[in-house]
């Protein structure tokens, strides 16, 4: 499982988002897990990683204040370690 | 859209979500679609089970048809209701269940069912074991077939190991093998975990609920208080590796939370759909009371979960009454709502089967229960029909001195 959110990241092809008023449910099809995303804003930059090129550019262009950057990528990578987000591309070191 | 007026909760303000917090506290308020949804599929069952909380026996000649079905498949859909759990009744023995099992995967609504695998032949366990986003829960209430047969009737319990042999020789992994808590099979959890993990299966404990058919033999059947001690403790050891359906919140009042929501869901983020449509709030408080409309009659299932007057009564957080004192209440919230009211108790006050013992006065004195409000029992013989129970009519000394084999049937769901 990556360690780092280095590159260009994206939603899990078998996971759908629901939004909820709390922010989103996210449901993996593949694994059967249920998942919650607990801030509207958190659900806006999963949805912007793709085509975003880094997780950092998701980050600018959600709006996300500088100061919380550090929180939410704490919540990327745990999205990251249960399969919520995959990197593009497979990289060959950790 | 019904409001049953008997409803016995007191008005409250209605308070205003809050921003960010627990998601505990997010669910007290209602989500835009179920987490949790039931969908009785058919009132039909090939067996008799003594604790049935839905009653079951006799197909509803008014059920669902196979497009309505079809379209509230759709519905969910639409709704992103991402999984259903599939019940009854017996839910094979709709003609149409396989076609409108194909059809929820294929729009993307994944399904659990349950059944008691008389008829998971291996053919079926073949198909079952070869298609995504299907999940197979087998009915089993005793880890040998004296406690369960009793319960759910003779040959149950070959069935079931039967339909999970079949279902493991497919190789289908991590399905689920699903025991209701009673006073006889409390002491053979250990054995419902070897048996589950001999089949590959993942074992789930759910409590038994005095709903349906249950409520007539809730006092004979339901854990005693040692008993819930022994299952909490197991829980504690074991509760990682075993599912519970969040169904023991009640219990966390002994210490530790146990793993799961431990909230009342009803009306929030769980509900039921049963065989005609009508929409209740859980699938143990199939009762006129707790029903919030019809998707029929009252604009769908979204227009039901998203207005009906009883859901939006249950999404205001509830105020705990004669429980806010009790220094367990955080813990275990109040229990069960349809516990307490198919056991005669007030809503806003103890669980039947508080740890703490708040309710024993209760539960002992002049209780009024509202019995049922729909009864799909058979009324004829039944092939499998579990043995007529000979009631005990004292407290056993000691919970080893009642025999679960000796005299009786015991009911199951």
């Amino acid at each position: 499982m990556p360690a780092t959110l280095a590159g260009s990241w994206r939603l899990s092809s078998s996971v759908s988002l629901r939004p909820e008023p709390f922010g989103a449910l996210a449901y993996d099809f593949a694994t059967r897990q249920l998942s919650f995303l607990k801030s509207p804003l958190l659900v806006d930059v999963v949805r912007r990683l793709a085509g975003a090129g880094s997780v950092d550019a998701a980050l600018d262009s959600a709006g996300v204040p500088a100061e919380q950057h550090a929180a939410y990528l704490d919540a990327l990578r745990s999205l990251a370690r249960t399969g919520i987000i995959t990197a593009d591309h497979p990289r060959s070191s950790p | 859209m019904t409001l049953a007026p008997e409803r016995p909760v007191t008005a409250r303000p209605v308070t205003a979500r809050p921003v960010g917090g627990k998601l505990v506290d997010q669910f007290e308020f209602g989500l835009d679609a179920p987490i949790c949804l039931t969908w009785e599929l058919t009132y039909a069952c090939n067996l008799a089970c003594v604790h049935c909380l839905s009653s079951s026996g006799r197909r509803d000649p008014d059920e669902l048809t196979t497009d309505e079905a079809k379209a509230l498949i759709d519905e969910f859909e639409r709704m992103q209701i991402f999984y259903v759990n599939i019940g009854g009744g017996e839910p094979t023995v709709r003609p149409d269940f396989w076609e409108l099992l194909d059809y929820a995967v294929e729009h993307h609504v994944g399904v659990k069912f349950s059944t008691n695998g008389f008829r998971i032949t291996p053919e079926r366990a073949a198909k079952l074991a070869a298609t995504d986003y299907v999940d197979v829960q087998i009915s089993l209430d005793g880890a040998t077939a004296e406690v369960n047969d009793h319960v759910r009737g003779a040959g149950t319990y070959d069935a079931a190991l039967r339909a999970m042999a079949n279902l493991q020789a497919a190789g289908m992994k991590d399905f689920k093998l699903s025991v209701v808590c009673t006073r006889h099979n409390i002491g053979q959890l250990d054995d419902f975990k070897a048996i589950a993990d001999t089949y590959g299966a993942q074992l789930r404990l759910t409590r038994l609920r005095p709903s349906g058919r249950g409520a007539d033999v809730w006092d004979e059947l339901h854990p005693l208080p040692e008993q819930q001690r022994e299952l909490y403790d197991w829980l504690v050891a074991n509760g990682d590796r075993v599912l519970t359906g969040d169904s023991f919140f009640h219990l966390s009042a002994y210490g530790d939370a146990l793993p799961g929501l431990n909230l009342c869901g009803a009306g929030r983020v769980v509900c039921l759909v049963d065989p005609v449509g009508d929409v209740y709030a859980c699938p143990f408080a199939i009762h006129d009371t707790f029903k919030a409309g019809n998707i029929r009659s009252d604009g769908g299932f979204d227009t039901v979960w998203k207005h009906s007057e009883l859901f939006a009564d249950l999404r205001n957080p509830q105020t705990g009454g004669a429980c806010v004192s009790c220094s367990a209440y955080d813990s275990c919230r109040g229990g069960c709502m349809a516990a307490k009211f198919f056991t005669g108790l007030p809503l806003d006050g103890p669980d039947p089967e508080c740890v703490k013992g708040n309710a024993e006065t209760a539960i002992a004195g002049e209780r009024t229960r509202p019995g049922s409000s729909q009864d799909h029992s058979h009324t004829g013989t039944v092939r499998n029909a579990p043995v007529p129970l000979t009631l005990l009519t004292r407290r056993p000394d000691s919970p080893c001195d009642e025999s679960p084999v000796t005299t009786g049937r015991r009911i199951g769901l």
